[in-house]
């Protein structure tokens, strides 16, 4: 894996890495291509509703880490809060889906407004701000919005949500569904990366002022970002209630947020295919190391601190297309 | 109504402690130590564990003991925020500041999660309980012992002014906030400096935490997330970096608090803090007595 490793430590997030043939193949479309395949295929290998539901969860926290990681890993934005957008869209879906009876699709509209509407909320007092500000403000926010859930008799006060309808008959065509929604949104995150907006993103976390003095409207590009986070956190959170039918605010606490974090420094900040890698690894090692369940999160701890202090680019680190040419 | 504001000023004194450390370490390295809260969770579980090895404490001795055990749990806190400060946040000094936000809350997890380990995910009971008769003052109802813990946290904020504002210590921090490369050149030695201020921010955490356990009688491994929350909106409601905005603060979170749980009831009162905190942030930034802080290029 340390193919690239350099004589100092790259002490920029998302520094260059040298060419290499792994990182090459990394490179490669295929990748992404080859991810899908394995997702698709997974089903003819292990078809028990255990192991669909496993992986349908993975699914939806990768297409969460994809989300965060245009907030986190291109603009350089840390949000402590995220599953809040995850909550605000599985309970947006979920009361509308229950009170009106409506089928789940047809919730996704409003999930859409009402996700921006939050990011909006959020977003345009704080990122005015000293960054680090904004860490600990969308930390209070998450807590907002989860103790809201647990004291209002609309949301079901701490009993949740249940009898959600899901998107298919059977648990086998939702994890499909599931893919293909998350497979969109994965290379949704990943062009808007590449767009012109993206770019301007990384500048942002580059160098802000830098940035602003070469006419990028800062601010903007970072609202941009937090609700483009918040879109894709909310759609995640459509599935979430689809998937698991019931929903309570016990899943929605900063531990969840913490370990969407968790994949994207693990994984790359800024690399889509890593950051999908890390999502995959952060929710199906805990299926595989069952016996030391009790150590999980303090590793996780460990890992964060370890990742930030020897390889800050991750697992998987992205490499910008300018810098090939 | 006295009520009210007695129950604010109390809660509130505890929220200053804690921000306090908040404060310090961001004043002088423009750090979010978020791991600040699981230090004061440290300090109440080490509390804990002289308190237990103890054995049973005579109820007239209550007040001594737990004193001896304040001090010794401070030098242990201490001592674990300078090893945090050595480990995690040092070798990254210099590094962007998304790295190091992220090692904080790397550290917060690891401190939480090893606590759980050792000691078990159950709230565990404390060994002394500060509890006495309630006099009534104006209408207010407050124990000896209230007073005696705002006693302590008094007596440690004023100490701690003394110290940033009238010694040589305080200056070469207060040199250090203002431009750490010219102080090493003027003869201060940086490193050791951030050390000690970490060590007495870390130290008064613990004494809260200390405190907190002996008063609420309940301690968990969590306990100190809310806290860390609570004590960073006390920190920008005052000012941040600023010490006696950030005393101010805390008083200030904890009437707003007393008071909001009073109009809308105990379970929004979480919900009126952070509130209160991103109202402040959009209104007032700097807070109430802090200064306009530029983002340095």
């Amino acid at each position: 894996m340390n193919e690239t490793k350099a004589p100092e430590a790259p002490r920029k997030l998302g520094a260059k890495a040298p060419r290499t043939r792994l990182s090459k193949l990394f490179d490669n479309r295929w990748a992404g291509l080859a991810g899908l395949l394995i997702a698709l295929l997974a089903p003819f290998v292990n078809a028990s509703n255990y192991a669909l539901s496993i992986m349908t969860s993975a699914a939806i926290f990768a297409m969460l880490a994809s989300g965060l990681n245009i907030v986190v890993g291109y603009t350089g934005l840390l949000d402590l809060g995220y599953a809040a957008f995850f909550a605000v869209g599985a309970y947006t879906s979920g009361v509308l889906a229950t009170r009106f009876d409506l089928p789940l699709l047809v919730t996704v509209p409003a999930v859409i407004v009402v996700t921006v509407i939050a990011g909006i909320i959020i977003g345009a007092p704080t990122l005015r701000l000293r960054s680090d500000y904004l860490a600990i403000v969308t930390l209070g926010f998450g807590e907002i919005i989860r103790i809201t859930a647990n004291n209002l008799p609309v949301t079901g006060g701490p009993s949740g949500i249940y009898g959600i309808p899901s998107l298919t008959d059977s648990p086998v065509t939702f994890y499909y569904v599931t893919v293909v929604i998350v497979a969109v949104a994965i290379i949704g995150a990943s062009r808007l990366g590449r767009s012109r907006l993206g770019r301007a993103m990384r500048f942002v976390r580059e160098d802000e002022d830098a940035a602003e003095a070469t006419g990028v409207h800062t601010y903007r590009v970072k609202l941009a970002a937090y609700i483009a986070g918040a879109v894709w956190g909310g759609l995640a959170g459509v599935l979430f209630a689809g998937h698991l039918s019931a929903i309570s605010p016990n899943s929605f606490t900063f531990l969840q947020s913490a370990l969407v974090l968790m994949a994207v420094v693990l994984g790359g900040m800024g690399s889509v295919p890593g950051v999908v890698l890390g999502a995959i690894v952060i929710s199906l090692l805990p299926e595989l190391l069952r016996g030391v369940a009790d150590y999980r999160y303090f590793v996780f701890g460990v890992l964060l601190i370890i990742v930030m202090l020897v390889r800050p680019q991750g697992l998987w680190p992205a490499r910008s297309k300018e810098a090939l040419k | 109504m006295t009520q009210l504001v007695w129950n604010g000023l109390f809660v509130g004194s505890f929220y200053a402690l804690v921000a306090l450390g908040y404060s310090m370490v961001y004043g002088i390295i423009k750090l979010l130590n978020f791991a600040h809260g699981d230090l004061y969770m440290l300090g109440a579980f080490s509390g804990f564990a002289v308190l237990s090895a103890l054995g049973g404490v005579a109820t007239a001795m209550t007040l001594p003991v737990l004193l001896a055990v304040l001090l010794m749990t401070m030098v242990s806190t201490g001592l674990a925020g300078v090893v945090l400060e050595r480990v995690a946040y040092r070798p990254l000094r210099g590094a962007p500041r998304l790295s190091l936000l992220i090692t904080a809350v790397g550290a917060s997890f690891a401190i939480e999660y090893g606590m759980r380990i050792v000691a078990g995910p159950d709230p565990q009971v404390y060994p002394v309980r500060l509890s006495g008769t309630a006099i009534e003052v104006f209408g207010a109802w407050f124990t000896l012992q209230q007073l005696v813990l705002i006693g302590v946290a008094v007596v440690l904020m004023v100490g701690l002014n003394l110290l940033v504002t009238r010694t040589r210590e305080g200056r070469a921090m207060r040199a250090i906030a203002l431009d750490p490369r010219t102080s090493s050149l003027m003869g201060i030695d940086v490193n050791a400096v951030i050390s000690r201020t970490f060590f007495i921010g870390s130290a008064l955490a613990g004494a809260a935490g200390v405190m907190a356990g002996a008063y609420y009688g309940k301690i968990d491994f969590l306990m100190g997330f809310l806290i860390g929350l609570k004590a960073f909106t006390a920190a920008v409601i005052g000012g941040i970096g600023n010490i006696s905005g950030t005393m101010l603060g805390g008083l200030v979170l904890g009437l707003l608090e007393s008071f909001g749980t009073y109009w809308l009831g105990g379970e929004w009162r979480d919900v009126f803090a952070f509130g209160v905190l991103i109202l402040f942030l959009t209104v007032r930034p700097t807070g109430l007595l802090g200064e306009r802080v530029t983002e340095r290029v």
